[in-house]
């Protein structure tokens, strides 16, 4: 079994990475999952968070992603992510101003009074703070 | 028969027109050239998405609990043209032809007895189709503050959409815009977003992925992304159809600046000779009357 695979990061403005990646680790709605080569097809949305790419060289690459959805198959993983920056890129202001987007998102769901709105808006604002600590300390 | 004067100020003038229309070509060379690859970079999003959603659209499509953006409301009575044109003129044909699309497809639909209403964004498409449908119009999104077309434009257009459609006040949206084929040929296209229609077609091989959380959820969650990304990839081909159609109409005017500048030297110095001439025959035959 090829020990990397193909994985393409792409935003609707733009590519962003298209590498040999031995593995990487997919912030999935539904929990953390790390996609391996051979991994069975899958297609997972995504919650706010740090995607970590293992490329062939032993090196990691960080990016944060603000949502979208992963395709895992066996030519490779692909993520569509609504926002994609380089954690290298993600500057305390981005950061905030992602926290205040979600934060207007909550407000704007409590008005509307769907519950299901609420939770979700709320999950989001906690998802995008600790995105934020994250990247506050590495 | 124009005096001398009057000829050098209309050459001297139509010299000026042609600085500029030369300079609007360059500058719309530089903007096409940004607007090809923005509309490049794009691509392999949609693609994906179209592919994805394609798959999971064959699988889920068929049951009742199907999504009603890609179900539909199970009416086909009201009609909303969503009409994509520039915010400016100078380009040729490019905004008539998707108005006369769109304006086709209106008298169509009216015919038939179907509600039309339109939305336009960019305001030329609106000032020509204000004579005739403006009691159809439901909103305007104006572009000329946007100074680079993001994918949050997009986002803002699909999200007043899907709040309409949930709002139920429509039931088939399409989208009319031109696609960008070369600089000299932009397509007028019509293309339906809601309920949502897939180019191409499901895969075989879309039936094997493993779904996380559902089937049903993920399509509930991408429905939106896809309009909104069908959305994006249409302003992404009118502005660069905007550009080339711009840079052909500035480079045809141009050209033609030039052979009018011809002409008009020639009729400047043919009546500057005459009048030479006509001075002579008169000091030689005062000469000659002595």
């Amino acid at each position: 079994m090829a020990d990397t695979m193909q994985f393409d990061l792409v935003s609707p403005e733009r590519r962003l990475a298209s590498v040999q990646a031995r593995e990487v680790r997919i912030p999935g709605a539904d929990g953390d999952l790390t996609a391996m080569p051979g991994h069975a097809p899958l297609i997972t949305t995504l919650r706010p968070g740090i995607l970590r790419i293992v490329k062939a060289d032993g090196g990691n690459d960080d990016y944060a992603v603000t949502g979208g959805f992963a395709e895992i198959s066996a030519a490779g993983t692909t993520l569509l992510a609504e926002e994609a920056l380089h954690v290298s890129e993600v500057t305390p202001a981005i950061a905030k101003g992602f926290v205040a987007r979600a934060e207007e998102n909550l407000r704007a769901a409590k008005e509307s009074g769907h519950q299901d709105l609420v939770d979700d808006a709320a999950k989001l604002l906690a998802d995008m703070v600790a995105m934020g600590d994250h990247i506050g300390i590495s | 028969m124009p005096s001398l004067k009057d000829l050098k100020n209309r050459i001297a003038s139509v010299k000026s027109t042609r600085k500029i229309t030369k300079a609007m070509q360059m500058v719309a060379a530089a903007k096409l050239r940004r607007a090809q690859e923005a509309a490049e970079a794009a691509r392999p999003y949609a693609e994906r998405m179209n592919a994805v959603m394609a798959g999971l659209a064959a699988s889920v499509g068929g049951s009742d609990s199907a999504p009603r953006l890609l179900a539909g409301t199970g009416a086909d009575q009201t009609h909303l043209l969503v009409v994509m044109t520039a915010e400016r003129g100078l380009c040729g044909g490019f905004n008539s032809t998707i108005v006369r699309l769109a304006r086709a497809r209106a008298t169509e639909l009216l015919r038939m007895g179907k509600t039309v209403k339109i939305l336009t964004v960019g305001k030329k498409g609106r000032e020509q189709l204000k004579r005739d449908y403006a009691k159809h119009f439901v909103g305007h999104v104006d572009l000329s503050e946007v100074k680079k077309m993001g994918y949050d434009v997009a986002q803002g257009i699909a999200r007043d959409l899907i709040k309409r459609f949930d709002a139920g006040e429509f039931d088939v949206a399409t989208i009319f815009f031109n696609r960008f084929q070369s600089v000299i040929s932009q397509v007028p296209t019509a293309s339906q977003i809601i309920p949502a229609t897939f180019e191409g077609g499901a895969e075989g091989a879309s039936a094997l992925y493993d779904y996380e959380p559902s089937e049903e959820g993920i399509l509930a969650d991408l429905l939106p992304r896809g309009v909104a990304t069908q959305i994006f990839t249409a302003l992404l081909e009118n502005g660069a159809s905007e550009q080339g159609a711009r840079m052909s109409a500035m480079d045809n005017a141009t050209r033609n600046a030039g052979d009018m500048i011809d002409r008009l030297t020639i009729v400047y110095n043919r009546s500057r000779q005459a009048a030479i001439t006509k001075e002579l025959i008169e000091i030689i035959s005062g000469a000659e009357a002595l």
